[in-house]
């Protein structure tokens, strides 16, 4: 007890502990955090939800009635979780539907507000996903390009790496589609696309939602054995998914959240079998 | 040696995991002088799945460890340098977006391309018939649809950045759901296909001018310099916009009043000079400062001089001072535009 209290002197001092660490006793090495999520809590507010009637004369009267914040419906999305990721751990994030973990995830990577407590990421957490910027309308061709751009890419890099995307991709394996609008492409095709690009790039901290298993047999392995890699070479990768098979594959450390709340954070074979049962701690 | 062991009984494995997960006090999920993690496991594989901090972090509270390893807030506004510098390094991405906006755009159309000309031809005919032939303005002005065609050209110039501008977030909020970029890009990125758009008008309008009777001359050189004044105007325009409608959608209801109202303001159609003579001085300057007819009257003075030869039968006025108005507006409204929309980067996209 005293030496821990040292050493937390130690520390707020700013000293490097420069003392021999045994390495053998692997549990007692300090390790080097990339995402610390403090006691947060989201909440969403909702606009033009409540009092029911949303017909002229009633928005009319709430204005000229001053009324405010009728309108105004809150939703406490995530209440007060706190964990920490280190440095080389595949996280899975489980839950029930609306239980939180989307927007978890949307936190730590910056594009939600916390209401209270902090999240402190190393560098800039990237969801894995370019969707969004891509354009229907344009050849997959052009929405490689683009979607690389978007994600920051410099465009010799673009250029560097456009055939592994869209060798990857598999979508020239019939024939010339590249050079078709996207809108022509089968769901499954335009997935493959989208996975291929958003993949193309290594993150310090990377968040997958949902998107492990598109496309047939032979993408899904790749996509598998892509996911690893982007493990190995990110320093911290979270997974959302409702397929607890993947989250046993990737993860070696799951989340349970329900309601906001964490319910456990533990081993994923632990907390998936019990996630399962559905046997609260 | 680096902590105190003291190797406690060693805990069953089904405990250490439910010590782990212990929800109770989220602050600290597990206690420095927890048995279970002091313990030299060995044989059980190792308990990396907890969030507490080991070894010499060992204690810390998350926000002492975040700071001892130099963890920022994650999506925190950046100073005002850096944020340029982002924007710099997004340049291509600006340009490769506002390129597939634009092509996009007519895809579906069977002529395809061919509409970005064709579109601000049957504009300028629709002007050129109610204004030209119908009310007949064209009567005091052998120059009249050259004229008319630069006006309607410029200012739609700045309608359309001000009108996609509003809508430049509130429109690609997935985007910006999904992904990390300095958000100034995308009114940014509007503008630009304002801009893309007008390049391509500004080949039907040499047309237009040349075959109204009016000679080509050096002074078209100038028309480049207005429209740069004129696209560092209206992309300060867009940011400010952009800003407003993210938080207010309500204005992008308003906006198309106030762009018809200031079109009728700015002398497009008709040469206003003559009508507010005798208007009071204050309103007389405030007209005289419209950034709109400032830049009209650039490039109608670059692309048409006769129009304003006094050597000619019928002759307009050239107004004083307008190239200093065009630069104070261009410089002033873009500093202005992007430090107003900065100031709420982090908060686009967001509730």
């Amino acid at each position: 007890m005293a030496d821990t209290d040292l050493r937390g002197t130690d520390l707020a001092k700013g000293v490097a502990d420069t003392r021999p660490r045994r390495k053998v006793f692997d549990a007692d090495v300090a390790r080097e955090p990339t995402v610390v999520v403090d006691d947060v809590h989201i909440v969403y507010r909702v606009h033009g939800a409540g009092s029911g009637k949303g017909s002229a004369t009633s928005a009319l009267s709430r204005i000229i009635s001053r009324k405010r914040g009728s309108g105004v419906r809150e939703v406490h999305a995530v209440k007060g979780v706190s964990f920490t990721a280190y440095k080389g751990e595949a996280i899975g994030l489980i839950g029930s539907n609306g239980s939180g973990k989307s927007t978890m995830l949307a936190a730590i990577a910056g594009l939600l507000p916390t209401e209270k407590g902090g999240i402190y990421t190393n560098g800039q957490p990237s969801l894995l996903g370019v969707n969004a910027a891509l354009m229907n309308e344009l050849t997959g061709e052009r929405n490689v390009v683009l979607g690389c751009l978007a994600m920051g890419m410099a465009p010799a890099d673009v250029k560097r790496r456009y055939q592994d995307i869209v060798d990857f991709s598999g979508i020239n394996e019939k024939g010339d589609f590249i050079s078709l609008p996207m809108r022509t492409y089968s769901s499954g095709m335009g997935a493959r696309l989208r996975f291929a690009i958003a993949a193309a790039k290594t993150h310090d901290v990377l968040l997958i939602d949902e998107a492990l298993a598109t496309g047939d047999q032979a993408f899904q392995k790749r996509s598998k054995r892509r996911i690893e890699q982007l493990r190995e070479e990110a320093g911290t990768v979270f997974l959302v998914s409702h397929d607890n098979a993947s989250i046993r594959e990737t993860c070696e450390r799951t989340i349970w959240i329900e309601a906001g709340e964490l319910i456990m954070d533990g081993p994923t074979e632990e907390v998936v079998r019990r996630y399962e049962r559905g046997e609260r701690p | 040696m680096a902590g105190g062991h003291t190797p406690a009984a060693l805990p069953p494995i089904s405990e250490w995991i439910a010590i782990g997960a212990r929800p109770a006090d989220p602050r600290r999920p597990a206690r420095p002088d927890d048995p279970a993690r002091r313990t030299n496991v060995s044989t059980v594989s190792e308990p990396v799945s907890l969030s507490a901090p080991r070894g010499a972090d060992a204690g810390l509270t998350p926000k002492q460890l975040a700071d001892k390893y130099g963890l920022t807030v994650s999506g925190r506004r950046p100073g005002l340098f850096a944020y340029s510098k982002q924007l710099w390094a997004r340049r291509h991405f600006i340009w490769a977006f506002a390129t597939a906006r634009l092509v996009a755009q007519y895809t579906d159309a069977k002529l395809g391309q061919i509409w970005q000309v064709v579109t601000p031809l049957l504009n300028c005919a629709v002007f050129y018939l109610v204004f030209g032939e119908i009310l007949s303005n064209k009567d005091d002005n052998p120059y009249y649809v050259a004229w008319l065609c630069i006006g309607v050209f410029i200012f739609q110039f700045t309608q359309n950045a001000v009108q996609s501008g509003t809508r430049a977030i509130a429109d690609n909020l997935g985007l910006i759901r999904a992904l990390h970029f300095p958000r100034a890009s995308l009114p940014i990125a509007f503008t630009v296909i304002q801009l893309q758009q007008l390049l391509i008008s500004m080949v039907v309008l040499f047309a237009v001018v040349l075959l109204n009777g009016v000679e080509p001359g050096r002074t078209w050189i100038l028309v480049v310099p207005a429209l740069v004044l004129q696209s560092m105007f209206n992309t300060g325009v867009a940011l400010i916009f952009a800003r407003i409608g993210a938080k207010t959608s309500d204005i992008s209801q308003l906006i198309p009043f106030a762009m018809r109202a200031w079109l009728f303001l700015s002398g497009v159609m008709y040469s206003i000079s003559d009508k507010i003579k005798e208007w009071p001085e204050f309103w007389q300057k405030v007209m005289e400062l419209n950034p709109a007819s400032v830049y009209i009257d650039l490039v109608r003075h670059a692309l048409a001089p006769i129009i304003y030869n006094k050597h000619q039968a019928q002759f307009l006025e050239f107004p004083p001072h307008q190239w200093k108005y065009g630069i104070a507006w261009g410089v002033g409204m873009l500093v202005i535009g992007y430090v107003f929309f900065w100031k709420a980067e982090e908060e686009y996209g967001r509730g």
